[in-house]
């Protein structure tokens, strides 16, 4: 049995005492496990469900996860799917079947369609399909398995991004990296289990809800790691405190409280003094893991990283730093993607072209760097949007955009994963001659949800959490893994 | 049916003659087992094998009564073959629990009534009432296993800190620790208990806690998070706890202030409860989609508040564990359906804090149609004063040429361009003498109001005010009977003329004989057309002719509607009238026979005082939830604060907080935690990390700082730079406040969804998304990061380290001055051994500094467990 599917089993059986539990057991941000060994589950749970066979439980592929999410929606129709019936469609008007009944967020009437605005060739030994504004990514594509039917309920950013992150597109639910380091938890002591990284200028719509931990305990909460200041809040001490001196504090701090603990015997004060002391180990440990500048010149040119310049490059060389300090769930934004053609940065022409310059390099760096230190095999690497866009051309409030973009779409999109125990090479779902809807073998959000679970050794069905008086899970009340894809 | 009877009764008179063992209890014996183990496959929705063990009909094929030996349930329980055994994949029943379930049937199969829907029952407890105790430990000590007793009181200052911090918030001030610990007594501790619930701190305290349930936030929520204007609701709370307002008219105003008789303005500002939902304004959504989200959370969070109860769950179905079909959800969903709010921009319908000019004018009208005016019509009056309802909005507008409307995000609005028309319903033109147009001009244009078409008769025409949120008047000539009317745009060019929100029917002013009748019409006009600073939304029910019909939603889902239905409630419950309407609600909730509004907020009074609920888990009564540690105590704590306290939370409070049980120590031995864990029997007082409030608060009084202006709108303390940096389409800014605003509080810091307050989610507080009855305490480094190192602490700690420098050169002398300010006791020996050395450490690594060496004592001293912790 792999340490980490002996870990799951351990962590499985404490699950539904958790509160009483991390009141009781925490010995860090990653101790969580470590409680559990150590035989810190409560055995006394009115409610608890029955333990499961270990039979049951799917054996873990990946130890953790890299999630690139592309906020504001990519479109499928420039980048991975090769649509050529659309542009002898194009500039017709859309035939009312595609319109009648359908929810759009800003269509009205008849728009037009709108044939791809890229060229496409095929790749690598699995013959996928990608368009020229992603040549590096190119010469990557056979580690990588396409999902190309991926759909969704929600047309709007905010909605469809917490649906993606949190299974239900209404605000409250705990993100999908807080459920797995609620499920695994860290395997790293001195850094949080669940960081996130942001670039393009803005935060995602659904802002810092996509890792909030919700209703399971805010240590599970997603750590946004800050590209200005200090990278995690209050990590510096205050003026004039040296790091010496404030480990003088926390000795003494930990000193009284022992005293304390051996007067009134809540262990919650034990509690206290470990995690005063992974706050002094974190005060070194964060900003070092944040620190690229210190890597060699080649990986620079691989990534296109320039140090001290927040971007989507730098994000990318630090998920690999954090995946090699084994940070279990680590999650990049990168904002600007919502293509509508209502001004030239924000058109297929112009702003996807810039787009897919900026992410090309570094998201196939990030690939052939953690394959080449052997960290790909374990390491989930997923992209994607919210949601697709239109074959049609929007025309807001009934008139054709100024520029070429198109509308919010969530019945057919591409997303992609790689390594982690992701079949290299596969290529699951297929769309309509146009791109518009999946005909065969779709994915639903949940879907993703629960293959993302199924490869870190989690069954969607049983990761739960009661709350309000229910049983609450990522994946809502569906989900089923994609086993297409699976090695 | 006559002749079963007896037959029926015979059986069950044999079963109990052949088994003198003790009768089984299904709600505290079987029930238990059933639902951890079997209710998962076989409940109410998932009934595996047609087996359901919710509802006793559904279990009668696998269950014969009287016959064990006859039942499958036992058969497939016993069953040694791992694929026949049930629980299927699960853990096999101990022997115990299958003896039970065989007595059980056995003694007839017997279903009972889950406990929390029978009517709260008083009994006599079977122990006196303890030497300086109350009821409440009668009942307490009635329940102690042999070998327990009550813990010794806590030692005085230990004990006032933990009242401070209960009533309060806030920790004792020096004074009263003194005054405490020179007379100790009964009466003076009676005295403090008076003085704290006395305090307006009390108000801001209770406040907190409240607000998690209302989920209240500064903002809307979602992508653009724009602020929103509903403080005065927060000040109506802090208020209302201050004057304790009854809990049943504290729940009445909230959910329907708004249909009282000639309600006031605090009572519609009440109603803001419902309000705090959060809204979309994220361009491209559909405003109906969220106006349903948010009734469906006003649903939930009514049930969870109020009934203890998961309504949620039969949002989509059936409920898999109480016995509630999904039906019912939509009859209480009917009772919320039809308010005017409809997840718009503006946030209407509001109700204004006006000018003193503006109040003035709004009083006259009001005083005016009450003297003169049919109860009705005062009704109506009085609702337009306040809130400029009710209005005609798009979705009601027929006949509709050219225009477009869109119910989207920020263009929920019926977008005319030159030519553009659309018709009223119809209505009696004898009482309507003109419309107010409300929207938004973009140009120049002229309306037109016409008789029974868009080419009819010319009945007024005015040229539209330009500008955002204007209103036009159109005073109409005598037309009598029933007529629909067509407003018509024109204007030049092809692009938008103006974004109509609503038009507002003016009926006819009673008192037309009246001295004064030409000033108050043209108040009316003013009113409609005045701009407010300070506008709260609030609840505002639609008229019968706007009414809203509600439907079941098959499967949960909005678009797809089932059988229409009005309002009620589930069978389980009391009945309702069902041609009621939201206040009918309000007051079911509140009623004598309401068996689970005393108890779900007693109980919940309770786990705020104890750290936990006698239910532990307050926010579910039903069957998934926990059985009550001490039912006798709840059941006459929730009918003596109904009866004789008359729903006085103070009075329910003080109670609680003067009984031996409240006020014992919380130092537990090794073989007390290990006898009791949880403290399940009540042998120890409470014990618990303050909360995120009660921590910034703290470090301000503590140090001084603290302020105690009450009221107004969120204040910004200082933060990180850059937290609300980068969020889309917004440009609010956090201006850090000035002056004692920067010291406030934490119940008055601006809240905003999406980027919380950082002490907020660091110390578990709620991101106020959604209802929370009780916050999950953990204990991580990041809060160890945020007392050393947050410069709000920093600041706190400078400040009181100063002072005592100022006063004292002697680090040993400071450090008894801190420590009894602290922590209200003197320093022991050792204890200050090691603050010395550590004084002495930092003198030398800061060459001396005397002021940052006595800032290290503070900063340890602020983050010693002691501290952080209500003991």
């Amino acid at each position: 049995m792999s340490k980490l599917h002996r870990e799951y089993l351990h962590r499985r059986a404490a699950l539904n005492s958790r509160r009483h539990f991390l009141r009781n057991c925490t010995l860090g941000l990653g101790g969580i496990a470590l409680g559990s060994l150590l035989g810190c589950e409560d055995t006394t749970t009115p409610n608890g469900s029955a333990v499961l066979h270990p039979s049951s439980l799917p054996l873990p592929r990946a130890r953790r996860v890299i999630y690139l999410h592309m906020a504001g929606a990519p479109s499928q129709l420039e980048t991975f799917e090769y649509k050529p019936d659309l542009q002898q469609l194009h500039g017709q008007d859309c035939p009312p079947s595609l319109l009648d009944g359908k929810r759009f967020a800003f269509i009205q009437g008849t728009p037009k369609m709108l044939g791809p605005q890229a060229s496409f060739r095929q790749y690598g030994e699995s013959r996928a399909w990608v368009s020229d504004l992603l040549p590096h990514f190119s010469k990557v594509v056979d580690e990588v398995a396409f999902l190309r039917a991926v759909h969704t309920e929600e047309f709007n950013h905010a909605p469809a991004q917490l649906l993606m992150h949190t299974g239900s597109p209404r605000l409250g639910r705990p993100s999908m990296g807080s459920w797995v380091t609620y499920g695994l938890g860290s395997e790293n002591k001195d850094l949080p289990g669940f960081i996130v990284l942001s670039s393009g200028g803005r935060e995602p719509s659904a802002g810092k809800k996509l890792w909030s931990s919700g209703f399971l305990p805010s240590i599970e909460q997603g750590v946004h790691c800050r590209t200005e200041g200090d990278p995690i809040l209050y990590l510096g001490n205050p003026e004039g405190i040296g790091r010496d001196l404030r480990g003088r504090s926390i000795e003494a701090i930990n000193q009284l409280n022992r005293r304390q603990y051996a007067e009134v015997g809540d262990p919650e004060t034990l509690t206290r003094i470990k995690q005063y002391e992974m706050a002094f180990k974190m005060q070194v440990s964060v900003p070092e893991v944040m620190d690229i500048s210190k890597e060699p010149a080649y990986i620079h040119e691989l990534y296109g990283t320039e140090p001290g310049r927040s971007s989507f490059a730098n994000n990318c060389l630090l998920a690999r730093r954090l995946a090699e300090a084994d940070v279990r769930f680590i999650q990049l934004y990168d904002w600007g993607w919502d293509m509508h053609g209502t001004s030239s940065e924000g058109s297929l022409g112009v702003g996807l072209r810039d787009k897919c310059r900026e992410i090309d390099r570094p998201m196939s760096a990030l690939l052939l760097d953690l394959k080449q230190r052997g960290l790909l095999q374990d390491t989930l690497v997923v992209w994607g949007g919210e949601f697709g866009r239109t074959p049609m051309q929007e025309n807001r409030g009934g008139t054709t955009n100024p520029f070429l973009g198109r509308d919010h779409h969530g019945e057919a999109f591409t997303m992609w994963m790689a390594g982690g125990g992701v079949r290299g090479g596969a290529s699951y779902g297929v769309t309509d001659a146009i791109g518009y809807a999946g005909v065969a073998e779709r994915t639903h959000v949940h879907d993703v949800q629960a293959t993302i679970l199924h490869q870190l050794g989690l069954d969607h069905e049983r990761l739960t959490y009661a709350f309000q008086g229910r049983d609450f899970r990522l994946t809502d009340v569906a989900g089923e893994v994609v086993r297409a894809i699976v090695a | 049916m006559m002749r079963l009877v007896p037959v029926a009764l015979l059986c069950s008179l044999l079963v109990s003659c052949a088994d003198d063992t003790p009768r089984v209890s299904f709600n505290n014996d079987v029930r238990p087992i059933l639902n951890a183990n079997c209710v998962g496959c076989h409940g109410g929705v998932r009934q595996a094998g047609k087996l359901g063990l919710i509802f006793r009909e559904n279990a009668m094929g696998a269950i014969v009564p009287g016959k064990p030996g006859a039942s499958e349930l036992i058969h497939r329980v016993r069953h040694t073959d791992p694929e026949l055994r049930m629980p299927y994949e699960g853990v096999p029943l101990s022997e115990e629990e299958i003896v039970t379930l065989e007595r059980w049937i056995a003694q007839g199969a017997e279903w009972e009534e889950h406990w929390a829907y029978r009517a709260p029952q008083v009994t006599t407890p079977t122990s006196p009432v303890p030497e300086g105790g109350n009821r409440i430990d009668a009942y307490v000590a009635a329940a102690f296993p042999s070998g327990m007793s009550f813990s010794p009181a806590a030692p005085p200052a230990t004990l006032l800190r933990r009242l401070a911090f209960d009533l309060t918030g806030l920790p004792p001030t020096p004074g009263e620790v003194d005054a405490w610990l020179a007379d100790p007594s009964e009466e003076a501790y009676a005295a403090a208990v008076d003085r704290y619930l006395a305090s307006p701190r009390y108000g801001e305290h209770r406040a907190a806690g409240w607000l998690d349930l209302a989920r209240y936030a500064d903002s809307r929520g979602y992508e653009r998070d724009r602020p929103r204007t509903i403080w005065p609701y927060r000040d109506w709370v802090i208020s209302a706890f201050n004057e304790d307002l009854p809990f049943d008219r504290f729940t009445v105003e909230q959910l329907a202030g708004d249909l009282l008789p000639e309600p006031t303005r605090d009572q519609l500002i009440a109603t803001a409860f419902h309000r705090n939902t959060p809204s979309n304004g994220e361009g491209g959504t559909d405003n109906e989609e969220y106006r349903v989200v948010s009734i469906l959370d006003r649903v939930n969070t009514t049930w969870e508040v109020w009934q203890g109860t998961t309504m949620a769950c039969v949002q989509c179905h059936s409920h898999p564990y109480d016995p509630i079909e999904h039906a019912a959800y939509y009859r209480s969903y009917a009772f919320f359906n039809n308010t005017a709010d409809h997840d718009h921009v503006w946030e209407r319908p509001t109700v204004s804090i006006p000018s003193a000019e503006l109040q003035r004018k709004t009083d006259s009208l009001k005083s005016w149609v009450t003297a003169y005016g049919s109860a009705q019509e005062a009704q109506q009056w009085h609702r337009f004063a306040d809130t400029r309802e009710p209005v005609i909005r798009p979705y009601h507008f027929a006949d509709v040429v050219g225009g477009v409307f869109t119910d989207r995000a920020d263009e929920d609005f019926l977008v005319l361009r030159n030519g553009n028309s659309f018709a009223l319903p119809a209505r009696d033109l004898e009482q309507t003498v003109a419309l107010h147009l409300r929207g938004s001009v973009h140009a120049p244009a002229t309306v037109e109001v016409r008789l029974d078409g868009p080419d009819g008769a010319l009945l007024a025409s005015r040229v539209l005010d330009g500008g955002w949120d204007q209103v036009t008047v159109l005073p109409l000539p005598e037309v009598s009977g029933m007529h629909r009317l067509y407003l018509r745009v024109e204007g030049d060019g092809s692009d938008k003329l103006v974004s109509v929100y609503s038009v507002f029917p003016q009926a006819r002013l009673p008192g037309a004989e009246r001295e004064g009748y030409d000033r108050l019409t043209a108040y009316i006009v003013e009113l409609s057309r005045s701009q407010d600073s300070v506008a709260v939304p609030v609840m505002s029910e639609n008229p019968p002719e706007l009414a809203r019909t509600t439907h079941v939603f098959d499967r949960g889902n909005w678009l797809v509607h089932g059988e229409e239905v009005t309002g009620g409630v589930p069978a389980i419950l009391p009945p309702i009238d069902t041609l009621g309407d939201r206040l009918t609600f309000a007051r079911w909730l509140v009623s004598d026979e309401n068996p689970l509004t005393a108890r779900v907020t007693v109980n919940r009074i309770w786990g705020e005082l104890f750290g936990r609920g006698i239910v532990t888990t307050p926010e579910d009564f039903g069957s998934q939830g926990a059985l009550p540690t001490h039912p006798e105590l709840l059941d006459w704590l929730a009918v003596h604060f109904r009866d004789e306290l008359d729903w006085s939370v103070k009075d329910l409070i003080r109670t609680i907080v003067l009984s031996r049980t409240y006020r014992q120590s919380s130092v537990a031995d090794a073989r007390a935690l290990e006898r009791d864990p949880y403290n399940r029997h009540l042998v120890r007082g409470p014990r618990a990390r303050l909360t995120a409030e009660q921590l910034r608060d703290q470090m301000l009084a503590v140090s001084g700082l603290l302020s105690d202006k009450m009221y107004g709108p969120g204040v910004m303390p200082p933060q990180p730079e850059g937290l609300w940096d980068h969020i889309p389409y917004s440009d609010l800014l956090w201006e850090t406040s000035e002056g004692e605003d920067r010291y406030r509080r934490a119940v008055y810091t601006y809240l905003r969804r999406s980027v919380l307050y950082p002490g907020m989610t660091t110390f578990d507080g709620s991101a106020r998304e959604v209802c929370l009855t009780q916050r999950t305490e953990t204990n991580t480094p990041l809060q160890a990061l945020a007392t050393l190192n947050d410069p709000a602490f920093v600041e706190g700690m400078r400040k009181l380290a100063g002072e005592v420098l100022d006063k004292t050169a002697d680090p040993t002398e400071a450090i008894d001055v801190l420590h009894r300010r602290l922590l209200f006791r003197p320093v022991r020996e050792d204890e200050r051994a090691v603050l010395l050395e550590l004084h002495e450490d930092a003198l030398t690594a800061t060459d001396g500094d005397r002021e940052q060496a006595l800032f290290m004592v503070v900063n340890v001293l602020f983050n010693l467990d002691e501290f952080l912790t209500k003991s």
